[in-house]
């Protein structure tokens, strides 16, 4: 028989303004089992937690029930709490009666209700609790970075400086991101390449730091510490230990007629070849749908230039398989396709482009060589007009819900850096608001304005139409002049919401990782816990958890980094003791626990077992409680109700359920 | 919010608190120059209470029904469904029409489709 | 057996844009399906009414789809004022329930009408149901070396997520019929800007300001002649775009590539 403490936590008003805590109290006194029940107002605080100390000295306490917030919250505070009264900490079950009850009721009394029939749920589980133990696990000492960019790249150096070997996987054949694509950075300008190369360089001679460019995750399993992770190496069909990146090969090859990725398809580039100059590694990819040699047999060119003896058109997938103790996502991001913004007539004038080519454009490795150029004609632009939130800021299903927090800031960078090369170019930006938050970038912004002339129009564009002299015609409105404005443009360029890269849905199905409606990586807490994700061992960096700029990025790949060696730098972690477990009487081996486990912690013997005295060989599930999460999958679909889950017994969820249907 | 202000809200259906102030829909008007209220301001003078200003306004009979405004909002709030919901406060009150069957000969010609008249009454008259 | 489909003509059509009305009519036999009119139907009413509350005014488009229903067969207009009422009237008796209650109740029919019908410019029927490729095969005066801007005006194509018609701002459905005629397709960015519409009864001015940048934009970009579905703006690129493009409905080139004698 259990004696049971009942604490009521007030949570200052945010539980006791709607629910009447001592009425709580008091009705759990009537419950079975229950010895103790009192409220105080905040049971999180070191007094609150004196109080349950006393109270189980007092009453000779066995099990706890604390209403309170959400488990999530303090589950781990009060099962402390417990175990330094002397309590086992699986003996405490918490009755959230704040996000379930008083946050989400405005009546006192249906709240007081709710709150009695969710302790009372509790305390019915508390009299089936039993003291659980946990074990130990041992910690792998290597992180796994996913994503090559800025963000996979601070991290990654970060966690090596740390003492810690780490993979970086990137699926492009470099590293480097959409950092190596932009031309200059704000709010200082400085050049995108001259502060990231060093860093990408630093990366691959970085002696704990192995790179696996052009490669994927193909298969994520294990846990916390103890992750197993298959990684697709994609056939380069170019020998990196023998090329000397020399480029020749990119030079002879004949198919040149392939679109540059790294270029936004503004130009072309070889079948054989890397994506640009400063590419870490210096080692060329041949893309399979463009080379003639793998597509027809014929050609080899490159192989007959190339004086390595490099090039290997045999080279097939490969899938290696390594281990970590951490894992952390840097999938970044991509602009949005624009085939729901046909009104900005992207898709039928060249003349119409991104931010992001924008760059390009400007960058002195670019299509043009830096040159601001017409991509129609060649011409330099006379009239450039930018608009704002071309996607962002949407409820109307065609784009996304929120602001992609970047382009104010490097549109007004875009136009700054024209009107400084180009003064007599003149520029305009539509927008609906600045938003220029950050050190330094409201000044940036104003220095634009005031410094460099550029015409700022607060309204939107609501269509941009071709004309037959090969101009743009932009019809906007400028809210505050109250009028309607067409201006005769050259040039336009959107500043296209960004989004997270496609590959992170599966990717975040592969980890367990949760991901919210943008797709972007949920983090644990929005504010304390911003680069963790909830699945214990899984990191977040960058633009995959939301849109940020550069400094932020670079600020949460060091969190991030600074969390993995946390973790890293433990021998063996604790863990959870609420692990799966089968009953070989009632099992039948039917393997429909198997194939829902997410975790591959099933598995099959043959056992021979004493059915009422029945000797037979059956088989059998077994659960392997290092990697059982303790998630209930198994549970749910046993159909013979053979799975059980410590802590969460069948018969404990039954009791809950039973005392809140009384 | 008067009685105007909430019938206008119900006969458009339309929810004035989604709009971000944007101005597509005035960007994205043909008929931008002959409103003396503009569509982007649509919003604001039902939220203001300025409805029965809204509603006598020139704006009312200068939309087209397009629907540039509709197809383009980003937030969904579809201007064009207030102004004609304006138009229908004058409409619907007795001699709130602003065309009658004498004023017709004068303004069509032999090529006037039936679809102009039927339409137009379907705008100007109850 | 030849597909049949219930056919709306709407008021214009038999009257002032008779020849829309006669070409789709002898292209469609030409071209293997039949346009049955549904009986006794009634006047659109020309604009789509935009309050939530009305009902009355929707009441004829519904008779004619309950009558489609009956049929069992698809509904298909030529005009585009006509498709547009009727496209969204239905929309409206599928998925906003007070409108469908209210219209119901009223006409107490046997069975309720809940957007059943699917409703098909004649566009649709010629891309979807038949192919542009058939027609194309069909053509026997291809229209070389013609070059043909599609106006598509608004209402066929806005608002975009229940008309379905097309991608609202760069559509490609009028280009593709011209391009199977043999002709060649002239795209300028003020097919889809508004004609004038209604307005021109009251405001011609505004009307020949409005009509005027469509023919000037298509004028610019080479066009000898443009096409269109709907009368009004056929009536307002005529009358006030103060231009001398030639204006024809879709169907009567359609009928000109297969070699059908357009007269009554």
């Amino acid at each position: 028989m259990q004696r049971i403490g009942v604490f009521v936590c007030h949570c200052g008003s945010n539980i006791a303004a709607t629910v009447d805590v001592k009425r709580v109290a008091l009705a759990m006194l009537s419950e079975n089992g229950v010895v103790f029940a009192d409220d105080y107002q905040y049971m999180c605080s070191e007094s609150g937690q004196l109080k349950i100390a006393q109270a189980v000295k007092e009453h000779n306490l066995t099990g706890l029930v604390i209403c309170s917030c959400s488990p999530r919250m303090h589950e781990a505070t009060f099962r402390k709490a417990a175990e330094k009264a002397g309590i086992n900490p699986y003996m405490v079950e918490i009755a959230n009666i704040r996000e379930q009850c008083s946050w989400i009721h405005k009546d006192i009394e249906q709240a007081t209700q709710k709150a009695i029939i969710l302790a009372r749920a509790a305390v019915a589980k508390v009299n089936l609790n039993s003291p659980l133990i946990a074990g130990k696990s041992p910690v792998k000492k290597r992180a796994l970075v996913i994503g090559g960019g800025i963000a996979g790249i601070q991290t990654a150096l970060d966690i090596a400086d740390a003492g810690f070997e780490v993979d970086i996987v990137e699926k492009t054949p470099s590293i480097g991101g959409k950092m190596s694509q932009l031309d200059k950075t704000f709010p200082t300008l400085d050049c995108s390449a001259c502060i990231l190369t060093p860093k990408m360089v630093d990366c691959a001679a970085h002696e704990k730091i192995t790179i696996f460019t052009y490669s994927e995750v193909e298969n994520v399993s294990g846990f916390v510490g103890n992750f197993t992770v298959d990684i697709k190496k994609k056939a380069r069909y170019v020998d990196s230990a023998k090329c000397t990146g020399c480029g020749l090969c990119q030079e002879k090859c004949p198919s040149k007629k392939a679109l540059s990725e790294f270029n936004c398809g503004l130009s072309n580039r070889s079948a054989i070849y890397t994506p640009f100059a400063q590419a870490v590694p210096n080692v060329p990819v041949i893309d399979p749908l463009q080379c003639i040699k793998l597509k027809t047999g014929k050609c080899g060119l490159c192989e007959k230039v190339c004086a390595a003896n490099a090039i290997d058109y045999t080279q097939k997938d490969e899938i290696i398989t390594r281990e970590y103790g951490a894992i952390v996502v840097a999938t970044g991001f991509d602009v949005i396709n624009l085939d729901n913004y046909d009104e900005y007539a992207y898709s039928q004038s060249k003349d119409v482009i991104t931010s992001l080519e924008l760059e390009r454009i400007m960058n002195a490795a670019g299509p043009t060589k830096g040159h601001l150029e017409r991509m129609s004609d060649g011409k330099a632009p006379k009239n450039i007009v930018f608009v704002q939130c071309v996607g962002s800021r949407c409820a109307d299903n065609k784009g996304k819900s929120y602001c992609s927090k970047i382009c104010c800031m490097y549109t007004a960078k875009h136009a700054m850096l024209i009107r400084d090369k180009y003064p007599d170019v003149n520029v305009s930006v539509f927008y609906i608001d600045v938003r220029t938050p950050g050190k330094n970038f409201d000044e940036f912004y104003r220095r634009a304005v005031e410094e460099y002339g550029v015409n700022y129009i607060k309204g939107q564009v609501g269509k941009v139409t071709p004309e037959p002299d090969g101009s743009l015609t932009v019809h906007g409105v400028d809210l505050i002049d109250g009028r309607q404005v067409k201006i005769s443009a050259d040039m336009v360029v959107l500043a296209a919401a960004i989004e997270p890269n496609a590959s992170v849905r599966q990717l975040a199905t592969q980890l367990t990782a949760s991901i919210d409606t943008n797709n972007f990586l949920t983090e644990a807490h929005p504010k304390l816990r911003p680069v963790e994700s909830p699945t214990a061992g899984v990191f977040l960096s960058g633009v995959c958890q939301g849109p940020k700029d550069i400094p932020e990025t670079v600020s949460q790949a060091g969190a991030a980094a600074a969390k993995v060696i946390g973790l890293l730098a433990k021998n063996e972690l604790t863990t959870n003791p609420c692990t799966a477990h089968s009953d070989e009487l009632l099992c039948n081996g039917c393997s429909a626990c198997a194939n829902v486990c997410p975790y591959g912690a099933i598995s099959y013997q043959d056992k021979e077992v004493n059915d009422h005295g029945i000797r037979e060989t059956r088989r059998i599930a077994m659960v392997n409680t290092a990697l059982c999460q303790g998630c209930g999958a198994c549970t749910v679909t046993c159909p013979s109700g053979a799975m059980d889950l410590n802590g969460f017994s069948n018969k404990q969820i039954i009791a809950e359920v039973d005392a809140i249907c009384r | 919010m008067s009685n105007r202000e909430e019938k206008v809200l119900q006969i458009s259906g339309v929810n004035p608190r989604k709009c971000m102030k944007c101005g597509k829909c005035s960007a994205s008007c043909p008929s931008y120059d002959e409103m003396d209220i503009k569509p982007h301001q649509f919003v604001s003078y039902v939220l203001n209470g300025r409805t029965k200003a809204l509603a006598e306004s020139k704006s009312v009979e200068k939309c087209l029904a397009c629907f540039a405004c509709v197809e383009r909002c980003p937030r969904n709030v579809e201007p064009a469904k207030i102004i004609d919901a304006a138009r229908q406060l004058n409409v619907r009150q007795r001699y709130g029409d602003t065309l009658s069957a004498n004023d017709i000969p004068s303004l069509i010609d032999e090529d006037t489709p039936q679809q102009l008249l039927v339409s137009a009454f379907r705008k100007y008259k109850r | 057996m030849a597909l049949k489909y219930s056919y709306y003509p709407g008021c214009t059509l038999k009257n002032k844009a008779k020849s829309l009305d006669i070409t789709a009519r002898k292209c469609a036999s030409a071209l293997g399906f039949e346009l049955e009119e549904i009986e006794n139907w009634q006047c659109c009413g020309g604009v789509y009414p935009l309050g939530s509350d009305e009902i009355a005014t929707k009441l004829s488009s519904v008779r004619a789809l309950d009558y489609a229903k009956s049929k069992s067969q698809k509904l298909v207009t030529l005009c585009s004022a006509c498709h547009h009422v009727i496209k969204r009237v239905n929309d409206d008796m599928k998925n906003v329930p007070d409108t469908r209650m209210r219209a119901n109740n009223y006409l107490k029919l046997d069975t309720p009408y809940c957007g059943e019908t699917q409703v098909l410019h004649y566009l649709e029927v010629l891309r979807d149901e038949i192919g542009f490729d058939n027609i194309a095969k069909a053509v026997k005066n291809p229209l070389k070396g013609v070059k043909i801007g599609a106006y598509y005006g608004c209402m066929l194509l806005r608002p975009s997520k229940i008309m379905e018609f097309d991608n609202p701002e760069n559509p490609q459905i009028m280009e593709d019929f011209i391009k199977a005629l043999g002709a060649q397709s002239v795209i300028f960015p003020y097919r889809n800007e508004c004609c004038g519409g209604h307005v021109a009864l009251k405001s011609p001015e505004s009307a020949q300001k409005l009509s005027g940048k469509v023919t000037r934009s298509a004028e610019g970009f080479g066009a000898d002649m443009l096409i269109t579905a709907c009368p009004l703006c056929l009536y307002n690129l005529n009358k006030n775009s103060q231009s001398d493009i030639p204006v024809y409905y879709f169907t009567e080139l359609l009928a000109k590539a297969l070699g059908i004698d357009s007269e009554e």
